[in-house]
C-alpha cells in the first residue's frame, strides 16, 4: 500500500469515536425486545397497544415513518386492520424508548438480557382484544392533541416480503425494514410510567425497566390511558421524618422556588394517572402557586418572611407553623436590561406535539414581554451544537420569532456541548449592570455527549460564578429526566418549570415573567431554631431535595435558592408540644435530655434567613421569632397547607391520618380566595381527579 | 462456552430462535457495526442510530441467514444496505454529503493535537464520492481484503482494486494541491 492510502488508514483509525455505551445497550435492548417479538410473530401471536398520541413526521427514524405514511389515503388506511396500525405506531415509540434509555455503562460483554419468561407471561387471549379495543377511536388526550387514526395505518398487503438474504439496494428495501420493525408487537407499551417508581437518577434504568415490561401483563392495567414507555427519572428524597427538638433542634434548608412537580403531577393526573410518587416535591407544588403574603417596606430588605401559627388539618393534636416569605417587586420601570440565551434541545425526541411546537409558541408569547433593550439569542443543540440566532435586540420581533420557527427536531442530543455554546454566547452578551441568563428548553434528555451527569452539575456550578443564571423549561412526557433538570437548575441558580399547557407557558413565561428572570435574593437559606420547651417534635413538610447541613447555613460558599422579584416561597413545618397526645416519640429512659430544659421563653422557635444580594458573596442575615400567637390564618396560608396535604395524599405520607381527599377538597375550596387566574380551582380539580383514580 | 461458538453457529442458532445466541452475536458484533457505520457516515450521531436501526431490525433479517457466506461479511453488507439506504433518503431530502461536513463541524473541541489529522481526513473522506468513500471504509477502516470489500459492496474484486487505486491518485492530487497551496 501506498503512504496516502496508509495515511488515511491511521486517521480512520485513530478518530473513530469510542462506541457510546448507553447507545450500545439500548441498542440491544431493542434488539433483543425485538427478537423476542419477531419470535412471537412466527408464533403467529401479533399483538399491540396503542399509545394514546401520535407523533408527527419529523426528522430521523421518524421521519422515514412520516413518508411512508404520507402516501396513504385515509380509505387506504382504513383498509388496514387495526392492529396493524397500532403495531406501527407501538414500533415506533418504542424505538424511541430504546434510544432514550439512560442507563448506567455495562461491561462490554454482558448484555442486559431480559428475563427470559416473556412469553409466557404475555396473556394471549388479551392481545386481539386490546389492539382493537384502543385503536378505532380517534381519541384526543387531555394535552388537546388530536389522535388520527388513520395516519398509522400500513396496508397488509406489504407484510409478505421477498426474503432475499442478498438484499439489494432497489427502492423497495427502506419500506421493508419498516414492515420488518411492524411485525414487533409491543407489550412495553402498558403504562412503564409505573415502573420508574422508586428509581432513583441514575439507578439502572435498563435492566430494571425490561424485566418490568416484561413482566407487566397486557390488560391489567388501565386501557383507557397508554403511556408511551418512559424513561423518566425524578429526583426525590424519602419524606422527612419527625425529629426531636431535643436531640435536633435545628433545622436547615434551602428555599425552592421551582414548580415542575406540580405541573407534572397536574400532567399525570390529565392524563389520567396517579403521578409516580418520586415526581411528588411538596413544596414544589405549594410553591406552584402565587400568595399574597406580607409584602416587605422599603427597610426589610428584598423579602420579608411572616409567619403564621394554625391548627393541622389532619392532626388535633398538633399544630402547623407556616412561613411565608414574599419577595420585593421592584420597579419594574428601571429593571436592568436582560439578556436572554434560549438553549433549546432540538433532539429527535422533541418532536412531538408537547414538545418543540409548544416550546415555540411558549417563547413566542414571551417575547411580547421583552423590552427593546433586552436581547435575546437562540442556541440549538442536537447532533451538533449550534447559535441558531445570533445576540438580537428583542424589538427585533420577526427575526426572533422566524429563527424560533426554523427550528425542527432532529438528530440526538448533545446537552452538554449547547450549554457549553450557550454559556458563551451569554457571557458575550453580558454589560455592566445586566441580568444574563440561559434559558434551557428541553425534554430532560442529555443522552449523547455527556458521559457524567456529575460533570455537567459541575460545569454548571462553576459558570453560576460568572453571574450567569440557568432556568430550566422541561417540555414533554416520556423521558423527562426531572432529575437532571432539577439539579440544573438548583446548581445554576435557577428555576426548574415544567411547561405541558400554553397556559402554563403564560403563567411561567408571562404573567410571572419577572420574577422567574429577576432576582432579588440569592443563595436564600432558611433555618428554624425550635425551642424544645414549647415544641417536643417537628416535621418539615416537603424540602426533602434541599435539606442543608445545619454548618452550611452560615456558610457563603453553600449554594441554595434564589428569589426572583415578586416571588412568594411557603415552607410548612407540623410542630408538637411536649406532653401532647400527638407525640410520635416516647422520651428516651436513660438521656435525660428532653427533661433538662429550663427556658422562661414561650416562643416556639427561632427564624433565620440567610441571604445574598444578587451577584453578591456575603450573606445577609434574617432574624425573628415565632411566637404563639400570630393571629388567624390566612386564605394563602390556608391553601397553602391544603396543596401540603395533597402532596402528602399523592406521595402516601404516612402522617395524615384519616384527613382524606374529601377535607383537602374542602380546605382547598375554603381558602381559594380571589383566584383571579383559577390555578387554585384547577388544584381542586386536580384533587378530585387523583380521588377517583385513588379509588380505583 | 457461546464466546467460544462461531458467528456463523451463532447466527444459525439465533435465526432458529435461540436468545442467548442472538444476544451473544449483539455483544461481539455491535462495536463493529457502529465502527463501520461511523466510517461510513463520519457522523458519530448518525452512526449510532443506525447501529440502532440494524440492531433493531437483525431478528428480521436474521430470517434470511442461510449461512452461505460468513457472518461478518453478511452484518457488513447490512450494514452498508443500512447506511445506502439512509444516503438514499437524505438526498431526497437535499442533505446529501452532510454526514462528514456535519462531523467536521461536531468535533470542534476535539484535542488541538488531533486536530490536523481529523481534518484532514474529514477533508479527505469528503471528497471522495460515496461509492469511493464505501471502499475505503471497508478496505482500509475495516482491513478487509479487496476481496472480501467486493462480497460485502457485491462487487468484483478488480473493481475494488480499481477503485482502491482511484482512491490513492485522488488522495495524490488532493496532497498536491496542499502542497501547491
Amino acid at each position: 500500500m501506498t503512504d496516502e492510502l496508509d495515511a488515511l488508514r491511521a486517521a480512520l483509525r485513530r478518530a473513530e469515536p469510542a462506541p457510546d455505551a448507553r447507545a450500545r445497550d439500548a441498542a440491544i435492548a431493542l434488539a433483543m425486545k425485538n427478537f423476542d417479538a419477531e419470535q412471537r410473530a412466527v408464533q403467529g401471536l401479533p399483538a399491540a397497544a396503542r399509545p394514546n398520541s401520535d407523533r408527527p413526521s419529523g426528522a430521523g427514524i421518524w421521519n422515514r415513518m412520516g413518508i411512508m405514511l404520507k402516501g396513504l389515503t385515509t380509505q387506504q388506511a382504513l383498509a388496514g386492520t387495526a392492529s396493524i396500525a397500532a403495531i406501527c405506531v407501538a414500533v415506533v415509540l418504542t424505538g424511541q424508548q430504546g434510544w432514550k434509555t439512560g442507563t448506567v455503562d455495562l461491561p462490554p460483554p454482558v448484555i442486559a438480557t431480559p428475563p427470559e419468561s416473556t412469553i409466557e407471561i404475555m396473556p394471549e387471549a388479551d392481545v386481539p382484544t386490546i389492539a382493537e379495543s384502543t385503536a378505532p377511536d380517534g381519541r384526543t388526550d387531555l394535552q388537546g392533541q388530536a389522535v388520527p387514526l388513520p395516519q398509522v395505518v400500513m396496508p397488509e398487503p406489504m407484510a409478505p416480503m421477498a426474503d432475499s438474504a442478498m438484499e439489494s439496494t432497489a427502492p423497495l428495501a427502506a419500506p421493508r425494514t419498516r414492515q420488518e420493525r411492524s411485525v414487533m408487537p409491543a407489550p412495553e407499551m402498558e403504562g412503564t410510567g409505573a415502573n420508574t417508581l422508586g428509581k432513583s437518577a441514575g439507578a439502572d434504568a435498563l435492566g430494571g425497566m425490561s424485566a418490568a415490561e416484561s413482566a407487566m401483563p397486557m390488560g391489567a392495567r388501565d386501557l383507557q390511558i397508554q403511556q408511551e414507555p418512559d424513561t423518566e427519572a425524578f429526583a426525590n428524597e424519602a419524606p422527612n421524618p419527625v425529629k426531636v427538638t431535643a436531640e435536633e433542634p435545628v433545622s436547615t434548608f434551602s428555599i425552592d422556588v421551582d414548580t415542575a412537580s406540580y405541573s407534572v403531577v397536574r400532567n399525570s393526573l390529565n392524563m389520567g394517572q396517579l403521578p409516580p410518587p418520586d415526581a411528588v416535591r411538596v413544596e414544589e407544588m405549594v410553591n406552584y402557586f402565587p400568595y399574597a403574603y406580607p409584602a416587605p417596606a422599603a427597610e426589610d430588605g428584598p423579602f420579608r418572611p411572616s409567619v403564621t401559627v394554625m391548627p393541622t388539618p389532619w392532626n388535633p393534636a398538633t399544630r402547623l407553623v407556616h412561613i411565608g416569605i414574599q419577595g420585593a417587586m421592584p420597579a419594574m420601570a428601571d429593571r436592568p436590561a436582560l439578556n436572554l440565551v434560549f438553549l433549546i434541545d432540538t433532539s429527535g425526541s422533541m418532536d412531538e406535539p408537547a414538545k418543540l411546537p409548544l416550546l415555540k409558541q411558549s417563547l413566542s408569547l414571551m417575547l411580547g414581554q421583552l423590552r427593546p433593550q433586552d436581547q435575546v439569542a437562540i442556541v440549538a443543540y442536537a447532533g451538533s451544537a449550534g447559535v441558531v440566532l445570533e445576540p438580537t435586540g428583542a424589538q427585533d420581533v420577526s427575526r426572533i420569532s422566524a429563527a424560533l420557527n426554523n427550528l425542527a427536531a432532529g438528530g440526538s442530543t448533545a446537552g452538554a456541548e449547547g450549554l457549553e455554546l450557550a454559556y458563551q454566547v451569554a457571557a458575550s452578551m453580558t454589560g455592566e449592570g445586566e441580568v444574563s441568563r440561559v434559558l434551557l428548553a428541553t425534554d430532560g434528555d442529555f443522552n449523547v455527549g455527556v458521559s457524567d451527569p456529575d460533570g455537567l452539575e459541575a460545569y454548571v456550578a462553576k459558570k453560576r460564578d460568572t453571574g450567569i443564571y440557568l432556568s430550566v423549561l422541561g417540555f414533554g412526557r416520556g423521558n423527562l429526566d426531572d432529575a437532571v433538570m432539577q439539579s440544573l437548575a438548583q446548581n445554576g441558580n435557577g428555576q426548574a418549570a415544567y411547561i405541558d399547557t400554553l397556559n402554563e407557558a403564560r403563567k411561567v413565561l408571562v404573567d410571572q415573567l419577572t420574577g422567574a428572570l429577576f432576582p432579588i435574593a440569592d443563595d436564600v437559606k432558611i433555618q428554624v431554631e425550635w425551642n424544645p420547651a414549647t415544641v417536643a417534635e417537628y416535621r418539615l413538610i416537603g424540602y426533602e431535595t434541599r435539606a442543608l447541613r445545619r454548618e452550611d447555613f452560615n456558610n457563603d460558599q453553600i449554594d441554595a435558592g434564589e428569589i426572583g422579584a415578586g416571588v412568594s416561597v411557603t415552607a410548612i413545618y407540623e410542630v408538637t408540644a411536649p406532653g401532647s397526645d400527638g407525640l410520635l416519640n416516647d422520651p428516651l429512659r436513660y438521656g435525660a435530655a428532653g427533661d433538662t430544659v429550663a427556658t422562661d421563653s414561650d416562643e416556639l422557635g427561632f427564624l433565620r434567613l440567610r441571604y445574598k444580594e444578587p451577584g453578591g458573596d456575603t450573606s445577609i442575615l434574617k432574624e425573628t421569632a415565632i411566637g404563639q400567637d400570630t393571629g388567624p390564618a390566612s386564605d394563602d396560608a390556608r391553601f397553602a397547607v391544603a396543596i401540603a396535604g395533597f402532596g402528602q395524599l399523592l406521595t402516601g405520607a404516612v402522617y395524615l391520618g384519616d384527613w382524606g381527599w374529601d377535607d383537602a377538597i374542602t380546605a382547598a375550596l375554603a381558602a381559594r380566595g380571589e383566584d383571579a387566574f383559577g390555578y387554585r380551582i384547577e388544584a381542586v380539580n386536580l384533587m378530585r381527579m387523583a380521588q377517583s383514580l385513588s379509588a380505583n | 462456552m457461546l464466546m467460544t461458538t462461531s458467528d456463523e453457529i451463532l447466527a444459525t442458532a439465533a435465526a432458529g430462535g435461540d436468545r442467548d445466541a442472538f444476544a451473544s452475536l449483539l455483544a461481539r458484533h455491535y462495536d463493529r457495526i457502529n465502527g463501520l457505520a461511523w466510517r461510513l457516515t463520519g457522523s458519530r450521531a448518525d452512526a449510532q442510530d443506525l447501529a440502532q436501526d440494524i440492531c433493531a431490525n437483525l431478528p428480521a433479517k436474521l430470517r434470511n441467514w442461510r449461512g452461505e457466506a460468513r457472518f461478518s461479511t453478511w452484518l457488513y453488507r447490512v450494514v452498508v444496505n443500512a447506511v445506502h439506504d439512509q444516503r438514499r433518503r437524505n438526498a431526497t431530502r437535499q442533505r446529501a454529503g452532510q454526514g462528514w461536513g456535519d462531523w467536521e463541524i461536531a468535533r470542534q473541541d476535539e484535542m488541538a493535537a488531533d486536530r490536523a489529522a481529523q481534518d484532514w481526513l474529514a477533508q479527505a473522506m469528503t471528497r471522495l464520492p460515496p461509492e469511493l468513500r464505501d471502499t475505503v471504509a471497508l478496505v482500509l477502516g475495516e482491513d478487509m481484503t479487496q476481496a472480501e470489500a467486493g462480497l460485502v459492496l457485491g462487487l468484483s474484486e478488480g473493481t475494488i482494486a480499481w477503485r482502491m487505486s482511484e482512491v490513492k491518485k485522488r488522495l495524490r492530487s488532493m496532497a498536491e494541491q496542499e502542497g501547491a497551496r
